[in-house]
């Protein structure tokens, strides 16, 4: 159960609880829609009361410029190809990092959940290594592998690792044994039972290990680009420090956010693909 | 699953150090043969010396009080449990339904009525027994769409598909209301008729066993007690079987 209740507390936002879903009203716009629209309103207030206040030099630009600003930054570092070049050189960091950490996380994961062996030799260890916070492992990352790529895409793997392995873990072993034993009944082969009942009944999970893991990857990535660099959104950020240029920081910030969510609805496509059988993840009635 | 071939000793050669052996039950009329059947936990004796026997087609019923070794003995003829001395001559693979439906929730109906027999049974092989349990049209269905009964229907379906020789029954409607278990009694007695498996149910119920079985039997501490033909006992068998049961009825 503990993986379910850190997804809610994680996740309260993003899970259609059928109890509070809103009822079509007769009028012909669903109430839900009307929601939608009515939780953008508070954003583009802030955003028009932001352009004003900046407009009429109520906020200085050093400290806060204006959106439109912002966005004429953006045309400009796209234009030139900064922008995409700085941008493809963060996401190939954190892909890198992802991918490692998160096959190890997942093999590790998959050994522990099955083998009671392999946890009593592992999982102590590998729970002490995930009890030191990944960023106060950053100065003994630098001593080991300098300011490179290595250190960057070593941080984002570490952080990417323990929330994969522990959902992993904790997924096979939360399936039902009543399930297993019904695949020995119906005469499942070992690796039938593994791919029919154990993977399966682990991917709520595992995938919730997948968002945790995105979110701490990220996080290691901001961490991991204020290290000495001359390539990526970080350095874009830093390099705007340098110069006091508030427009590229906050559009630096603006970028982070987005690629966050981009990754988010990753996930969610996942969840989709994978988990339509499960209550909680059907997207409207599938009748 | 059930080929007419010589009995083999798989099973009783996987386990050498037990005095058990399992053989497969080929075309000959009995579905299940127990001999001398022993089982303890510990130092407590679950079954002791138990012979039993079903024939293709019967209907036997298992009555007992809770911990009387009924269910274990169920589990022993499903091969989920290691007896610790006798025999049990039974189909290789007999076929069971559990008190819950066991369903898995991530595979739509039809696959769960396939399972571990998707091959020689295919889509339009469960879609076929589920339409058999009145659940027609439904093969991409999640089970969690489906009510207890609903649910149940299909364990049965599932349990159906591969043909079994034999189909054990451990308190399959426990469950379930009063309304959807009479309508499951009947659906059973059919399917039973059309199927021909021997099936031995375990469960609590006096009714449910005199409704369904050709044959009740009474555990009380590991052995069979009783037995009885509800046929030969026209209107008294009830109480007699509530008696051995330990409960006084007027």
């Amino acid at each position: 159960m503990t993986h379910d209740v850190s997804r809610r507390m994680a996740d309260l936002t993003s899970i259609r609880n059928s109890y509070v879903a809103a009822q079509p009203s007769r009028v012909g716009v669903s109430q839900a829609t009307l929601y939608i629209w009515l939780s953008w309103i508070i954003p583009a207030v802030v955003v028009l009361l932001w352009e004003t206040a900046a407009r009429v030099g109520f906020i200085a630009p050093q400290v806060l410029p204006a959106p439109s600003s912002v966005l004429e930054t953006a045309v400009n570092l796209a234009r030139n190809g900064d922008l995409f070049v700085h941008l493809g050189v963060s996401l190939l960091r954190a892909a890198g990092g992802f991918v490692i950490g998160g096959t190890l996380g997942l093999a590790l994961g998959v050994i522990v959940g099955f083998s009671p062996l392999a946890q009593a030799l592992l999982d102590r260890s590998v729970q002490m290594v995930r009890a030191v916070p990944f960023l106060a492992m950053l100065p003994l990352v630098i001593v080991w592998f300098g300011v490179g790529e290595v250190a960057k895409i070593f941080l984002v793997a570490l952080a990417v690792l323990f929330p994969i392995y522990i959902n992993t873990m904790l997924g096979i072993r939360q399936i039902d044994p009543k399930l297993m034993e019904l695949g020995c009944v119906v005469g499942l082969e070992r690796a039938a039972i593994v791919r029919r009942i154990i993977l399966p009944g682990a991917m709520p999970s595992i995938l919730t290990g997948v968002r945790y893991a995105l979110a701490h990857a990220w996080l290691a990535l901001v961490i991991a680009e204020t290290l000495a660099t001359t390539k990526g959104i970080g350095f874009l950020a830093m390099d705007a420090r340098e110069f006091l240029n508030t427009n590229v920081i906050i559009l630096t910030m603006i970028i982070y956010a987005i690629i966050g969510v981009v990754a988010d609805a990753l996930v969610r496509l996942l969840e989709g693909r994978f988990l339509s059988w499960h209550a909680n993840y059907t997207k409207g009635a599938r009748k | 699953m059930s080929q007419p071939t010589a009995p083999s000793r798989d099973r009783a050669a996987a386990a050498p150090s037990r005095e058990r052996e399992r053989e497969r039950i080929g075309t000959q009329a009995l579905a299940v043969s127990v001999r001398g059947l022993k089982r303890r936990y510990g130092s407590r004796v679950v079954i002791d010396s138990l012979d039993l026997d079903i024939q293709k087609g019967e209907f036997v019923a298992l009555l007992g009080e809770s911990g009387c070794g009924k269910t274990t003995l169920l589990r022993a003829l499903a091969g989920l449990d290691q007896p610790d001395a006798g025999t049990i001559r039974a189909p290789e693979r007999p076929s069971v339904v559990f008190q819950e439906p066991r369903l898995l929730p991530w595979a739509p109906l039809w696959e769960n009525v396939a399972l571990g027999h998707e091959r020689t049974i295919g889509r339009d092989g469960a879609a076929r027994a589920l339409a058999e349990v009145g659940l027609a049209g439904r093969e991409d269905d999640w089970p969690r769409k489906l009510s207890g009964g609903q649910a149940q229907r299909v364990a049965l379906a599932r349990a159906l598909v591969p043909d079994p020789a034999l189909l054990l029954l451990d308190e399959p409607f426990a469950a379930l209301d009063a309304l959807t278990r009479i309508k499951m009694h009947g659906l059973v007695k059919e399917l039973v008729a059309l199927h021909q498996p021997g099936v031995l149910i375990v469960t609590h119920d006096v009714d449910e066993a005199l409704t369904l079985a050709d044959r009740i039997i009474v555990m009380r501490a590991g052995r069979i007690a009783a037995s009885f033909r509800p046929k030969d006992h026209a209107g008294t068998l009830r109480s007699i079987l509530l008696e051995e049961l330990g409960v006084q009825s007027h």
